[in-house]
């Protein structure tokens, strides 16, 4: 557990030393902002919920969270300080986890920044502030998928850019598996068991249903599943790769 | 402390490691050479538990590091080849980082990151990032990294590549003087560092262990170790020459130099190189040749380096 905890701790104050975690952070809100604002038309729906605001989160985690969990690996291996991390008595499954941690908590500290909003539609109307929790909770949960997804491709190369465009690669599959437009499309040939099997491992159909409010259980099992399904396939993979 | 048996490692057809066996006791410092891709750093990396091995076993104290790895690597300070470190972190930040991992904390830490930054003289750089350091101080924070919990085993690979001569000098007496205490093997291509510094020396080539021994022993076998190298202020060679050979034991002459007037006597089989120096020294007396030098040869180590590992002369020595 302390190893653990000292890895996080030091890769917190590598992101905060570096600009990724403050370029993150920033670009994060700016897009946000514009998304919820300028294309969602928040103010014009007149409505007192942030579902102009969290739709877009899959598509801004698409992009945004890779950047930040592209590193976590690589950049190890390119610096072959991976080498010292598991010389010393930590089992790589602590390295794993404490790494990942760091990132999820960057990224968590960057969606909870968002809290201006919070306040603006309180301000203005009477939300169900007990749907705007869910969809928080549902928000970060996904960022972590998204960041196990990160770890695990960055894993599998010494390239961040390799590393980065993977893990996109994997998440947009994630994403797309279960948005309505692909849905519907598969619809019209495939068996609806097929359909609805393949949308389940979809982000979005977890996310969207957590975005009514409920936090169904299933939801939150499949988010927990996608991260430890990731960061298994990690220790694979590196257990792989220090094997020869 | 240490001790590897049958180590063997494959990476697909290509055998980096075959059959390695050795121990280290404490109190031993143990040198490691070998030509480039002889499998030095992969034998280390196994033994520090990064690799795993294909086959064969390794024991650090009485852990084995296979099945126990955790205790096993809290006795191992290890420095990786090109001694990498966190380049975003500053040298006090990252030797802080390192004492926490191996359960350091609070005042211990903060004792044991002075302790090494006075060690390995890192003092005025200690609140610069790593990336901003030149080669040599990256090296010795990385060396330092390997010491901070005082270990019982060190595993040095290349301690003192890239670092000037008065760093080289420094850092070699530093491992001299751990290795009283401690069980250290570290890899080199310098050999003055192993007769400067090793009890014992392993010459490995091409995956297996070809020499073990402590460097006199290895020095020993040059073709020149025993050998009598006279040396005269003047003297007609041929007359000298003739001279020197007659003196009982002596099987060989020959002359390497004639001025200052140079020769180098090789003893039978069987007979001291002492007995036949003490003969050659009541020679030159009796004779009053105008004696410069007389010393009987250790051998080299680069000479037997060499002749073990240059694959035309691999039944030369045998």
């Amino acid at each position: 557990m302390i190893p653990t905890l000292t890895i996080a701790k030091r890769e917190l104050r590598g992101y905060f030393a570096s600009p990724v975690a403050f370029v993150f952070i920033v670009i994060f809100l700016l897009l946000s902002g514009f998304f919820t604002f300028m294309l969602a038309r928040f103010f014009e729906n007149g409505q007192a919920n942030l579902n102009a605001f969290f739709t877009w989160h899959p598509w801004l985690y698409l992009f945004l969270v890779p950047a930040v969990g592209m590193r976590m690996w690589s950049e190890e291996r390119r610096l072959g300080t991976i080498e010292l991390l598991l010389t010393m008595p930590v089992t790589p499954w602590q390295a794993i986890v404490g790494k990942f941690l760091a990132s999820w908590v960057v990224v968590a500290v960057a969606v909870l920044l968002t809290f201006p909003i919070v306040i603006t539609v309180n301000f203005l109307g009477e939300p169900d502030n007990g749907i705007i929790l869910a969809g928080y909770v549902g928000s970060i949960l996904m960022a972590g998928a998204y960041l196990a997804i990160s770890a695990m491709t960055s894993a599998m190369t010494r390239n961040q850019v390799v590393s980065f465009i993977l893990a996109v690669v994997i998440s947009l599959f994630l994403i797309l598996a279960g948005y309505p437009p692909v849905t519907s499309l598969l619809t019209s040939w495939a068996p609806t068991w097929l359909v609805e099997g393949v949308a389940a491992f979809s982000v979005m159909t977890h996310f969207e249903s957590i975005q009514k409010g409920v936090l169904d259980s299933r939801d939150v099992i499949y988010f927990f599943s996608v991260i430890a399904f990731s960061l298994f396939t990690t220790s694979v993979i590196i257990r792989a790769h220090r094997a020869g | 402390m240490i001790q590897v048996q049958n180590l063997r490692k494959e990476f697909g057809p290509k055998v980096a490691v075959n059959g390695v066996s050795f121990t280290v006791e404490k109190g031993e410092v143990l040198g490691f050479l070998g030509p480039n891709g002889a499998g030095k750093s992969t034998s280390m990396r196994m033994i520090t538990g990064f690799i795993p091995p294909t086959e064969g076993s390794i024991k650090v104290g009485t852990y084995d590091m296979l099945e126990n790895p955790i205790p096993a690597k809290r006795l191992i300070g290890y420095l990786p080849e090109n001694a990498p470190s966190y380049p975003d972190m500053t040298v006090s930040g990252f030797l802080g980082f390192c004492a926490e991992m191996r359960g350091l904390s609070g005042d211990a830490k903060k004792r044991a990151v002075n302790r090494v930054l006075e060690m390995c003289f890192l003092e005025n750089v200690k609140h610069q990032s790593v990336e901003t350091l030149s080669k040599g101080y990256r090296h010795r924070t990385c060396f330092a990294q390997s010491i901070i919990h005082d270990p019982e085993v060190l595993i040095l690979d290349e301690p003192t590549d890239g670092l000037d001569p008065n760093q080289k000098h420094e850092v070699r007496s530093l491992i001299k003087k751990m290795g009283e205490t401690k069980a250290i093997i570290f890899s080199t291509h310098i050999l003055e560092e192993v007769e400067a510094v090793c009890s014992r020396a392993i010459i490995i080539d091409r995956g297996t262990i070809v020499a073990n021994g402590t460097p006199r022993d290895l020095k020993m076998r040059s073709s020149q170790a025993g050998a009598i190298t006279v040396k005269l202020v003047d003297g007609d060679s041929a007359a000298v020459k003739a001279k020197i050979a007659s003196v009982q034991g002596v099987d060989e002459v020959s002359v390497i130099s004639e001025r200052p007037l140079t020769l180098r006597a090789f003893p039978k089989k069987n007979t001291g190189s002492d007995d036949v120096a003490r003969a050659i020294a009541e020679l030159a007396f009796k004779e009053r040749l105008p004696l410069q030098g007389l010393h009987v040869e250790e051998g080299r180590l680069d000479e037997v380096f060499r002749s073990i590992t240059l694959p035309d002369n691999k039944e030369a020595t045998k």
